[in-house]
């Protein structure tokens, strides 16, 4: 796999090869099953978890109404503190400021805190072009890297690794990228953790340059949070003589009293912890104390254009905790890489979409790669109704519409391919809405029943069904003409449907 | 009270007994139900796959359909959240009536007519898969097992991971086939690890699917709407 999303099958296509993989599917059962069940038990511990939610979800919602006013506060109260913001309207043009900000060093070298930011931008391919290298120091994000791998999780990056494919990794390829793996690496997760301590201690030591996200980013005194558990980050934001931050628009909160909700709410639902080990918070700049140049780079990216549209605009409520990944049946059979995105499983299905649109063949089938089972929506700790954005985004899709695209109103048609569907959903509509006809199909069908396999020979949408399941038969005689037999027929109640039925 | 009854296209065309169940059992209870004929599909499918155009004319035939009754009763979990939850975001002036009037048959059972020994007998061990839109759109709790918990002979058992997705989801499992069929291979397993001869759900979307897993993996477990064990009794066994 190489280092890029770009391309990548549709979602039935790609899950088509992962649902296969059983080593895939043992590893995720295994993670997704176990964090599942300390989050519930976390959870469960605060009295106040629904008023939390509904707290989180609110103060998000109202910053994001107010985002502009918040964003210009959040500038004025960076700069002040000795910071200088940068704003990127794309992936194209962060990846330059970050590139020239780099150059500007004289550098070759960075150290990475992970981001999701910088994942959906592909900044390492970026930066890589122009001659730089950046280590990536999270764990999990490690051995992402030196798989030459893919992250497939937002918060466990290398989740479709188990240990002994971690061990083979690092032994194979530490020794590319700085200090080698001890000789006779074990299975064992303390010799792995200790592996990789020695190997990023090397990189944390010389790095001059840093590259962070943040969790959150506060408006009133400029603020940035990062919440974690190794204690990389904090080495990445204090050990670089300069700092690059790069933050997604609709991170910022108005206070730090906001922040009391959310250090609640992230940690329970992201690792089940009470508290996060280190919390990290940083203000512009100060004299012999951390690093002495910080940028913060603001990213949209098709945030604003997601905030245009009422429905689909709460995705940007999201402080990825990934707890609806780990509860996820679709994510846990199909994986994080055939999301193709940085964002996988519920919130990549409906974030995904708004920030790419639907028009490749791949973001059009994301909206469909959900049962809409709702248990997302029941963990989500700012209640982002994930099925309702799933249906409102297929709408998108299948019927085409409105939308803004770089903040301007854009007519789009229904994607390709939607033809065939769309005239099976218009006919069944058409006898749906002609009960007779619709009796008289059902009694051709009752008729022909003994004719109907249980297994379909034949390609197309009964073919996938009758794969792995038997086909119903229709019944000898439909529920209505069973009630008409032997209970005569029901006028409508006040006689409304005029002509609807016979 | 003037009922009526909702018996969705899946009802009606494949699992007609569930219906028939549904008047037997409600009739027992001394209700009186009505079938208006000019109902038709929830357009679910149509909602759920993106048509929102197509579902919007089925919306409002059902507000037709049902206008005038106390009560709409539909044995089908994901319909009537359909019509509770969506039929607002379609046209809410329009289906107002309707939505406030639908439930689901155990709810309606529970919460209407404040029952929960409908005097059924169904001497067998049963399991209840809890269906996503039962679960968390409806919010259905612990009604059917209350309900399944009072008829007499029957023996509930505990199913494992019984709150995980069948991985039906209506157009779901036609689009993402392979998905579905793993969920669905798991859903099966744990199904047949009870040992009970009979799962049952508020749903027969559901159970159509976990109904066609079985069969093809030759399983013994018979799939049943919780109607049918309801509509049963000691003198008229279903
Ligand atoms: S959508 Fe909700 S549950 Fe999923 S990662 Fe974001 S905040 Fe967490």
């Amino acid at each position: 796999m190489s280092g890029t999303y770009l391309g990548m099958p549709s979602f039935p296509k790609a899950a088509a090869a992962s649902t296969r993989d059983m080593r895939l599917r043992g590893n995720l059962r295994h993670a997704t099953g176990t964090i599942r069940a300390k989050r519930a038990q976390a959870v469960s511990e605060l009295g106040d978890w629904d008023g939390l939610r509904s707290a989180g979800a609110a103060l998000k919602d109202r910053t994001l109404r107010h985002l502009d006013r918040y964003l210009v506060q959040l500038e004025s109260a960076v700069t002040a503190a000795g910071g200088q913001v940068h704003w990127a309207r794309d992936a194209e043009e962060a990846n330059r400021i970050v590139t020239d900000l780099v150059r500007e060093t004289g550098e070759t070298d960075v150290v990475k805190v992970k981001s999701m930011a910088t994942q959906e931008i592909g900044l390492n391919d970026a930066l890589a072009k122009a001659g730089i290298s950046a280590y990536e120091t999270d764990l999990a994000e490690l051995i992402v890297q030196l798989g030459d791998d893919l992250p497939s999780h937002i918060l466990v990056p290398a989740i479709h690794r188990n240990r002994d494919q971690i061990r083979d990794i690092f032994r194979e390829r530490m020794g590319d990228w700085g200090r080698a793996a001890p000789r006779g690496l074990s299975d064992d997760p303390s010799e792995l953790a200790e592996a990789a301590r020695l190997h990023l201690r090397e990189k944390f030591l010389d790095a001059k340059v840093g590259i962070s996200g943040a969790n959150f980013m506060v408006a009133e005194t400029g603020t940035l949070v990062v919440v974690e558990s190794e204690g990389n980050g904090r080495m990445c934001l204090t050990l670089p003589e300069t700092l690059i931050s790069v933050v997604g628009i609709e991170k910022t909160v108005p206070t730090w009293q906001d922040l009391e909700v959310f250090l609640q709410t992230l940690p329970r639902s992201s690792t089940a912890e009470r508290m996060n080990p280190y919390t990290s918070t940083w203000t512009g700049t100060t004299d012999e104390d951390g690093p002495s140049v910080f940028h913060l780079v603001l990213l949209d990216n098709g945030r604003t254009d997601a905030l245009a549209d009422t429905v689909g605009r709460q995705a940007l409520r999201c402080i990825r905790c990934s707890a609806c990944l780990n509860v996820c049946p679709v994510y846990e059979r199909a994986g994080g890489h055939a999301y193709g995105s940085a964002y996988p499983g519920p919130i990549g299905a409906i974030l995904t979409p708004q920030l790419r649109g639907v028009q490749s063949e791949l973001d059009a089938s994301l909206p469909y790669a959900s049962s809409l089972c709702g248990a997302c929506y029941e963990v989500c700790p700012v209640a982002i109704d994930i099925p309702e954005v799933l249906v409102h985004l297929r709408e998108r899709v299948s019927e085409g519409g409105t939308v803004s695209v770089r903040g301007r109103k854009t007519t789009i048609e229904p994607a390709k391919g939607h033809a065939a569907e769309r005239a099976v959903m218009r006919a069944a509509r058409w006898a749906f809405d002609h009960p007779r006809a619709l009796r008289t199909g059902q009694r051709l069908a009752s008729r022909a029943r003994r004719l109907t396999p249980r297994r379909l020979p034949l390609p197309g949408p009964g073919r996938a069904w009758s794969d792995s399941r038997d086909l119903p038969r229709p019944a000898p005689e439909s529920f209505r003409d069973w009630w008409r037999r032997t209970r005569g027929e029901e006028a409508p109640a006040e006689g409304r449907l005029e002509g609807g039925d016979g | 009270m003037r009922v009526a009854l909702f018996i969705t296209c899946i009802n009606d065309a494949l699992y007609p007994r569930t219906g028939r169940a549904v008047v037997t059992l409600l009739e027992r209870l001394g209700v009186e139900v009505g079938f208006p004929a000019a109902q038709s599909c929830c357009g679910q499918p149509q909602f759920n796959t993106g048509y929102h155009s197509e579902a919007a004319p089925l919306a409002r035939r059902y507000a037709d359909a049902f206008h005038g009754y106390d009560h709409v009763v539909v044995p089908s979990g994901s319909c009537a959240a359909m019509v509770r939850d969506n039929y607002p975001r379609i046209d809410e002036e329009a289906t107002r009536e309707a939505v406030a009037g639908t439930y689901e048959l155990t709810e309606f059972l529970v919460d209407v007519l404040g029952v929960t020994d409908v005097g059924a007998y169904y001497p067998h061990t049963v399991t209840y898969h809890p269906t996503c839109h039962g679960l968390r759109m409806l919010g259905l709790g612990d009604r059917p097992r209350r309900l399944l918990q009072a008829v007499k002979g029957l023996r509930l058992v505990e199913l494992e991971g019984a709150e995980e997705c069948c991985g039906f989801g209506g157009t779901f499992a036609v689009k993402n086939p392979d998905v579905s069929a793993a969920m669905g291979a798991d859903k099966a397993r744990h199904i047949e690890e009870t040992d009970a001869e009979t799962v049952c759900t508020v749903d027969n979307s559901c159970l159509m699917h976990i109904g066609g897993t079985l069969s093809r993996r030759g399983s013994a477990t018979r799939p049943v709407h919780i109607a049918e064990i309801l509509a049963g009794t000691e003198e008229a066994p279903l």
